[in-house]
């Protein structure tokens, strides 16, 4: 059991080790819904709540296959708990806000591929992080994503004005800018004790 | 003269070649479609984890497709991708805890990719774009041309990464030993640089190529 304190966990996840810049989960996202700023707040907004939802339904599901002994289900029992916390909270939003839920249309089920969601509930359960520290880690994740989005949203709204190479354009300055963000958050690496 | 059921045979043949080259280069996952890059990027840091990556998701993606292929009428339409999830969780830990029996050094390496093999988008594309509408050779060629194209990314980023930041290839020195290794490149935003440059290149030859024509 790690004895690492909620708030150093935190700000591990969130900027540290950003879970987009520096591990590379949920790069698909990231690359595809990064055009505008509104939408990658929104998008950020859904990610973290599903994240947040699915890391307390691992802490328990992990505690629970090891009290069966059957650890190898931990993969399958995951995925599972991960797409029904997106339909719970299609759901949910659906009843208590229409506006947000068409706002976020197609995106809410593609939640479910999102490998941070996924790499939120490995991670912790390889930490072995309790249940404090597991919801901060959580949240940090998701912060961490909602940053590395609105960051790049906004330096892509800048690059729709700017006079680009036609060699260069789409996919291949996109991902240079990633790389020079991600380098930049190389900084923060100095904050690790 | 090639009687009728030669030239069927030929059809076929030419489709399932087909099917096995374009994952290759003209639909390739990584470069052309952009999808999977998560492992892509993470995991690519030497040569070895970028072939053990690559053979890993190959080894799913023909599996799961060979599955989903045989069981395509048994699946019923509305709880088709949870479906397809479930097979793919249930190769990826087989995968899992095969490779770590293999070699323990490549799994620690890889860590928790292999298990993000199950969200990688470009193993249910395949099973919902081809598999679940194609017979069992077809879907398998298929995979297994995606699966190699995806191999050929992964190296393609992990022998640059390797030999520009470490010095080495699969472990060999590559320069003389006042070579300053490029930190850079095995680092995060090496991963971003290699890729977009590439990305780069090919586009760069489409131009030349068109402006040719």
């Amino acid at each position: 059991m790690t004895t690492a304190s909620s708030m150093s966990i935190f700000l591990n996840a969130a900027l540290i080790n950003n879970f987009v810049l520096a591990m590379f989960l949920g790069i698909c996202p990231f690359l595809g819904v990064s055009s505008k700023v509104d939408t990658a707040l929104r998008m950020g907004g859904a990610v973290t709540f599903v994240m947040l939802v699915s890391s307390i339904c691992a802490y328990g599901i992990n505690k629970a296959l090891i009290f069966i002994g059957a650890p190898y289900l931990q993969l399958i029992a995951y995925i599972v708990v991960i797409a029904s916390s997106v339909q719970l909270v299609e759901m949910i939003i659906k009843k208590f806000s229409p506006a947000l839920f068409r706002a976020l249309g197609i995106f809410l089920p593609l939640i479910t591929t999102n490998c941070a969601i996924l790499g939120v509930a490995l991670f912790q359960t390889a930490k072995q992080y309790d249940f404090v520290q597991s919801l901060s880690y959580a949240a940090g994740a998701g912060v961490g994503f909602i940053i590395a989005l609105v960051l790049m949203a906004g330096m892509r709204e800048r690059l729709e004005l700017s006079s680009v190479s036609s060699v260069v354009q789409g996919a291949a300055v996109t991902l240079i800018l990633a790389g020079i963000l991600s380098m930049a958050f190389m900084g923060f690496a100095g904050m690790a004790s | 003269m090639a009687t009728p059921a030669a030239s069927i045979q030929t059809k076929t043949s030419s489709e399932s070649a087909d099917n096995f080259i374009k994952g290759l280069w003209r639909e390739n996952p990584v470069f052309v479609a952009l999808l999977g890059m998560c492992p892509v990027l993470a995991v690519t840091n030497s040569a070895i984890n970028a072939l053990a990556i690559g053979a890993a998701s190959t080894f799913v993606m023909v599996l799961s497709s060979t599955i989903v292929s045989l069981a395509q009428k048994l699946i019923p339409k509305q709880v088709r991708i949870a479906s397809y999830i479930l097979i793919i969780a249930t190769f990826v830990t087989v995968t899992e805890y095969v490779l770590q029996a293999l070699s323990y050094e490549v799994h620690k390496a890889l860590g928790a990719f292999i298990a993000l093999i199950v969200v990688n988008c470009m193993i249910l594309g395949r099973a919902e774009a081809f598999a679940s509408r194609n017979n069992l050779r077809q879907s398998v060629l298929d995979a297994l041309g995606m699966g190699v194209g995806f191999t050929v990314a992964c190296l393609s980023l992990g022998t640059v990464r390797e030999v520009l930041g470490n010095g080495t290839l699969f472990g060999f020195q590559v320069f003389g030993p006042e070579f300053e290794p490029w930190i850079v490149m095995i680092l995060p935003p090496g991963a971003f640089f290699v890729l977009g440059m590439w990305l780069l290149l090919f586009n760069w030859v489409k131009h030349r190529k068109e402006a040719a024509e």
